[in-house]
């Protein structure tokens, strides 16, 4: 059923598809760039922002790439005067309702919205009109959402309750006064949200923000090093956005192979540990009743040298190892390789047992 | 603005019907002489208790014709019994209308209200002679002899509490006769009638059922669309609270030929006597075989559940009705599969109108060919329209498919009341357009109104005189369309709220000079970049009004001035010094004391103080006010 049986082109370059893709994938598998603004890998299609319209050769009306499926013989173009043109309308309309902000905008280099207003020549006035002036919600410690800059491309909603299941937010209001928001617009707290950050993730503008990062720095000044999380033995990976050697926040690693770029809180917003002043840094060994500061030699050489000395005098069983379930799959699995040849005990065990 | 028109064409109505001493004896079904003394056998009184009966009083003319015959010893459970509630009768500009029968004679008055009950008990029960001045008018049997009643026929001729009066009238022969068939047999017929989809968009109805019918899950549904959300359209709720049974048994016939168990009836909240009737009409069903397990012991199982919509515009649109159906915002979604594969819960799903399933049992019943003699030959059967605006009769109509928009509202509307012309008729509601008084000969059909620019829609028909301003008439569809679009895509959501602003700033005087360009360039893009039909139609009253009427957008635009004299705005009053004969009567109505009078003196208006609401105007008894 998913045979690669379908013939299309795309701006002329011929590619083979199956019956359960769109012209979206097409076009990626083409190498060819049709801009989106609600599409998220993780998501399913949603075809609300109309940004990734395209023609079809001998269809009378453009349609979004993103949620129609190819037919065979289709002669895709998606970069036409006509499509354009109505893509910057599209863009101008959008921005009609958007605060004229970017410069002092924490999404500033990192927004869909400024790049495509960019790249499409977008004049923000012609179809000016009202304009959305409501207030801030600044209400908890980790999401700033200023709704004024939403586009309503529903990915955090959809992010929220498709993928984390938690049912925080969902579109509210009708017409050009919907916007997605809490239920009853209370603030979000640990009784409504999971605070994992995935609907900031998602957010291709600066409507919703990581409070953390705010004011320290923009996209362009961070150097982004990509790291596994600690918390778990999932081994999600993400990026440390690191300014002038200070962490400061963390964001998504879209290819993934654990996460496809989903965190959760702990992830997203648990580095505050990092830079704390009371972290412990070195081994430290107790001499008497004071600890000292030692090197990683003298450190594993004491733990290997008291080990050898219960192992002769009180034999294996007297040894065993207890891991955690904050270790990777390899390191459980070293401990007990550890446990089982070095001590020749079977006294191991791990605290994600129950 | 509909609504208020149709109060005054009422009242008017009413003090017509009043002051008429001697209606022309043809206007009367006279069948037996009359003067035979009192007959209390053979007696039934038919009241029309559709919404519109019930909202014109019919429930007070029930109860004093109860009371009435009661207090003239006319047996009380006679009475209880003769009393039939029936369906919508469409003629609702005269309601209430009721009807006598009486020996064999038939007699139908209208504009009846519970203080003329008690005249009509004493004439004509009693005294067998009806009280002609309240008898209804030619322009009643002119509404009807016109019309070709093959849905509405039984719509208040049978009380629609009663499954055993839509059995009387071959009910459920037609779904008798499908469970004698293969599904595949009675998907031919469906679609060898012709029969195209009355929810607006005209797709062939067999076609829909054959696409559902070839998969093979084991779960599918069947929807029946009574959200009928057009401001102005109730043809659904009068053909469900008239003949819900034709309704339900047309969901049967579909449910059983695309192998669909379960079925739903998604009904706007507002219609509650359309829903009542409806589950009435379940439990009869349930009781009667039809709905259930094993109906009619033919092994099918099929059963029905009612689903109340919030009102809602964009809950009528096939996707978004099914979401709203599965607990979710009620939001049209993407047709990256069509619901005959993936609709209802994921499951394929046949989505109809009320009428187009309602068609369904004649169809099966009396074959292709029957139906396929109403129509034409891409548009079959009939259709049921609602009139509103400045008719003076209207109400709902059944007509064939075909007939010119000139035979509906000149032959059967009765034409233009008042003397100003007809200016132009907007069908299809808001995501129809408006089609100029040059086009009245085109024939009402689904290719000829999408050729003119506008649609079928669900029916509803506004029609409309040189009174009304074309940009006023486009803001108040596009003010409906961008308060119901429910925000999804970019085009509908900012791009209908943009259009607004500029027809609002153009009917008050501050138009700008390209204007009309963006409106046009906005229009197209709104049309061909919105996800669903509520933005893809939602610029059709301003294209086509454009289209039509651009020299009354240019008059607003360039010389401030609104030919129709419709837009507050850009009203201007003065005395004409010629005709006033300073009575002051514009003075003391003026409620900004922009009149400057004193007796004996021609009045002047202040234009500064004036606040245009035309109070003088009204009261000027010599037409001084311009
Ligand atoms: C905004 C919008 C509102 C609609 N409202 C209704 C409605 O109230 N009733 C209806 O039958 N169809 C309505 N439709 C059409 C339905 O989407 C659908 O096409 C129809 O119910 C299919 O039935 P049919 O094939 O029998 O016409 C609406 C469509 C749109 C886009
Ligand atoms: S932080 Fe997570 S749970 Fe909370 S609203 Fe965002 S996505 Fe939903
Ligand atoms: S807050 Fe962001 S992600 Fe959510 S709808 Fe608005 S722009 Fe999209
Ligand atoms: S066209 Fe309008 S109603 Fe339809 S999906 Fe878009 S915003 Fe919603």
């Amino acid at each position: 059923m998913t045979e690669n049986n379908l013939k299309v082109t795309i701006n002329g370059r011929e590619v083979l598809c199956s019956r359960n893709e769109t012209i979206l994938d097409a076009a990626r598998k083409a190498d060819v760039n049709i801009p989106t603004l609600c599409y998220d890998d993780r998501l399913e299609p949603y075809g609300g922002c109309r940004l990734c319209i395209v023609e079809i050769k001998d269809v009378p009306r453009p349609v979004p790439a993103c949620t129609t499926r190819v037919k065979d013989g289709w002669e895709v173009l998606t970069e036409t005067v006509e499509v354009r043109r109505m893509r910057k309308n599209i863009l101008s309309l959008l921005l009609s309702n958007h605060p004229n902000d970017c410069m002092r905008c924490e999404a500033t280099g990192n927004c869909a919205l400024q790049t495509y207003s960019y790249e499409y020549g977008v004049d923000g006035d012609r179809f000016a009109g009202e304009s959305w002036n409501l207030p801030i919600k600044d209400d908890n410690p980790f999401i700033v959402y200023d709704p004024n800059k939403c586009i309503l491309c529903g990915r955090c909603v959809r992010i929220c309750n498709d993928v984390v299941m938690a049912g925080t937010i969902e579109m509210t209001g009708r017409g050009f006064d919907s916007k997605p928001d809490t239920s009853f617009g209370k603030p979000r707290t640990l009784d409504n949200c999971e605070f994992c950050g995935q609907c900031v993730s998602t957010c291709p503008t600066g409507a919703l923000i990581d409070k953390k990062g705010c004011g320290k720095g923009r996209a362009y000044e961070m150097k982004k090093v990509k790291t596994t999380c600690s918390y778990c033995g999932t081994g999600c990976s993400y990026y440390l956005n690191v300014k002038e050697g200070e962490v400061i926040k963390v964001t998504s690693d879209y290819e993934g192979p654990v996460n496809k770029g989903n965190l959760c809180i702990k992830g997203r917003y648990g580095y505050d540990f990092i830079h704390s002043p009371e972290r412990i840094t070195t081994p430290i060994i107790r001499k008497g009743d004071k600890q000292v500061e030692a090197t990683w030699d003298e450190a594993l050489d004491l733990i290997a040298k008291r080990f050898g000395e219960i192992l002769e005098k009180s034999g294996p069983s007297a040894l065993g190892g207890f891991s955690s379930a904050r270790c990777s799959n390899e390191e459980n699995y070293l401990l007990s390789k550890l446990v089982r040849t070095v001590f020749k005990s079977n006294n191991v065990d791990c605290c994600a047992r129950v | 603005m509909v609504k208020v028109n149709r109060m005054a064409l009422k009242k008017k109505a009413a003090s017509q019907a009043g002051k008429k001493v001697k209606p022309k004896t043809s206007a009367r079904t006279k069948t037996v002489a009359r003067g035979k003394g009192p007959a209390a056998k053979n007696l039934t009184i038919k009241v029309c208790v559709g919404t519109g009966g019930l909202a014109a009083g019919s429930q007070d003319v029930i109860d004093e014709f109860g009371k009435q015959l009661k207090a003239h010893g006319i047996k009380a459970e006679i009475a209880k019994k003769c009393v039939n509630k029936t369906g919508c009768r469409g003629f609702c500009a005269k309601d209430v209308i009721v009807e006598i029968n009486q020996n064999g004679s038939t007699e139908v008055y209208q504009l009846v209200t519970a203080d003329k009950v008690s005249r009509i008990v004493e004439e004509h029960i009693i005294g067998g002679d009806p009280v002609d001045q309240w008898l209804v008018g030619p322009d009643y049997h002119a509404f009807h002899d016109k019309q070709t009643k093959i849905l509405l026929k039984q719509c208040g001729q049978i009380d629609p509490e009663n499954i055993q009066a839509y059995l009387d009238i071959d009910g459920y022969k037609g779904l008798k006769k499908t469970l004698s068939q293969t599904p595949f047999e009675v998907i031919e017929e469906v679609k060898a009638s012709g029969l195209r989809g009355r929810g607006g968009a005209g797709f062939p109805a067999g076609l829909k059922w054959e696409f559902c019918s070839m998969s093979d899950s084991p779960e599918k549904y069947i929807i029946c669309n009574a959200d009928e959300g057009d401001p102005g359209a109730f043809m659904d709720r009068a053909i469900i609270e008239g003949n819900p049974h034709s309704v339900l048994e047309g969901m049967i016939i579909g449910g059983y030929s695309i192998g669909a168990k379960e079925g739903y009836i998604y009904i706007r909240a507002e219609y509650p006597l359309a829903i009542q009737r409806l589950e009435i009409a379940i439990t009869q069903a349930r009781k009667r075989g039809f709905l259930g397990k094993n109906i009619l012991k033919s092994g099918f199982d099929f059963d029905l559940i009612i689903k109340q919509g919030a009102g809602a515009f964009v809950c009528g649109e096939a996707s978004a009705l099914m979401r709203s159906i599965e607990g979710k915002r009620g939001m049209p979604r993407a047709k990256l599969w069509r619901s005959a594969v993936k609709g209802l819960w994921d499951k394929p799903t046949v989505l109809n109108n009320v009428e187009t399933f309602a068609n369904i049992p004649l169809i099966i019943e009396k074959g292709a060919d029957w139906y396929k003699g109403f129509g034409t030959e891409n548009s079959t059967g009939t259709k049921v329209f609602a009139l509103t605006g400045k008719m003076k009769n209207t109400g709902l109509i059944e007509v064939p498919m075909g007939m010119t928009l000139r035979e509906m509202i000149y032959d059967i509307g009765g034409g233009m009341t008042g003397k100003k012309n007809l200016k132009a008729i907007q069908t299809g509601g808001p995501s129809g357009g408006c089609i100029p008084a040059e086009h009245l000969d085109i024939p009402v059909d689904f290719d000829s109104l999408a050729s003119v620019g506008s649609m079928m829609g669900s029916g509803s028909m506004v029609v409309v005189d040189e009174d009304t301003c074309m940009v006023d008439l486009a803001k108040f569809f596009i003010s409906f369309t961008q308060h119901e679009s429910c925000g999804k895509c970019v085009p509908c959501r900012i791009g209908t709220k943009r259009m607004l602003e500029i027809l609002t700033r153009i009917t008050e005087g501050n138009g700008k000079e390209d204007d009309i360009d963006l409106l046009l360039e906005l229009g197209n893009d709104i049309k061909h970049a919105s996800l669903c039909g509520l933005g893809q139609s939602a610029p059709n009253p301003i294209l086509s009004t454009i289209r039509f009427f651009r020299d009354e957008y240019e008059a607003h635009i360039k010389y401030g001035r609104c030919p129709a004299n419709a837009c507050k705005s850009l009203r201007q009053y003065l005395v004409n010094a010629e005709t006033c004969k300073m009575c002051g009567k514009c003075s003391r109505v003026c409620p900004s004391g922009a009149i400057i009078w004193e007796p004996r003196h021609k009045a002047e208006l202040d234009k500064v103080n004036c606040v245009k609401c035309g109070a003088c105007y009204d009261a000027c008894p010599f037409n001084a006010i311009l």
